[in-house]
């Protein structure tokens, strides 16, 4: 059995990792995604320029992609009006609720050896793995 | 918040877009593909946890944990919460849930804005939808409080 590092994947992990290094060891802020966006919302008085600024270059860096050969999916694997509303809907609450998504607990908590990003990323892993075991092979 | 911080916002914001598709992450079925153990397993995007963290892990312990301040901002805006309650068990299992369902988080979806394929768009709109759901049940929460 022979299997290779899938560098891509290493390579682009790492550039999140240092992405988020950076706002943290320059801004002191942490690069949640959830948390970031979340934070626009319910805008506060001085942390509200340097979040819109965050995600501009996140969805510039999406709009450039294809000069730089990468590619933003045409298709998603579920296009049921339903399932996508209703995934958004349950992504959008329980990182709210949860205080965190796959790069604030995963990424950066995990990083800090925050117990309860460690616990968070466990169990949203677990329920996502059985999530999509139970929607592809028992229905 | 300084020139210089929102530059390096802007710039935080633009690599973290690019690790995003550079890795994979950003393509759903993909993302679908690493979370089905079952069926045709593809672990690649482990390594993208696995590179962050590689990178993100030292240089927070070694050099960000010993500095009293970030370098152009007052003070690091990190949680020092150490409790482990039913709230963020459940918020992490309904966010697990969505993302089993659709393969997209929310880094992903910003990234692919741009594109503005109907479904994604979808997610996004019910996405803000919940997140802005979640803060009104703690602005009632702490009216009760």
């Amino acid at each position: 059995m022979t299997f290779e590092i899938p560098w891509d994947a290493l390579r682009g992990g790492m550039l999140l990792g240092l992405a988020a290094a950076l706002l943290l060891i320059m801004n002191g802020r942490i690069a949640g995604i959830s948390g970031i966006v979340s934070g626009l919302l319910k805008p506060v008085k001085g942390e509200v320029s340097w979040r819109f600024l965050f995600v501009l270059g996140m969805v510039m860096s999406g709009a450039l992609a294809p000069l730089l050969g990468f590619n933003v999916p045409e298709s998603l694997p579920v296009t049921s009006v339903f399932w996508v509303a209703l995934a958004g809907l349950l992504v959008g609450i329980g990182t709210k609720l949860g205080n965190g998504c796959t790069s604030g607990h995963g990424i950066c908590g995990m990083g800090r050896l925050s117990k309860r990003s460690i616990v968070a990323t466990c169990v949203f892993m677990a329920v996502a793995f059985v999530t999509v075991f139970v929607r592809l092979h028992l229905l | 918040m300084n020139l210089l911080s929102k530059v390096i916002a802007l710039i935080a914001g633009l690599l973290f877009g690019l690790g995003m598709m550079m890795s994979g992450m950003v393509d759903p079925t993909k993302v679908i593909g690493f979370l089905d153990i079952a069926g045709d397993w593809d672990p690649s995007l482990a390594f993208v946890m696995g590179g962050a963290l590689l990178v993100f892990t030292p240089i927070y312990l070694f050099v960000i944990k010993k500095r009293e301040k970030p370098v152009c901002s007052r003070e690091f805006q990190i949680s020092s919460n150490n409790t482990i309650d039913k709230r963020l068990i459940s918020g992490a299992a309904l966010f697990g849930l969505g993302w089993g369902i659709a393969g997209i988080c929310p880094g992903p979806a910003v990234t692919s804005l741009s594109a503005l394929n109907s479904s994604m768009l979808l997610f996004i709109a019910f996405m803000l939808a919940g997140m802005w759901l979640g803060i009104k049940i703690d602005e009632k929460r702490s009216a009760l409080a």
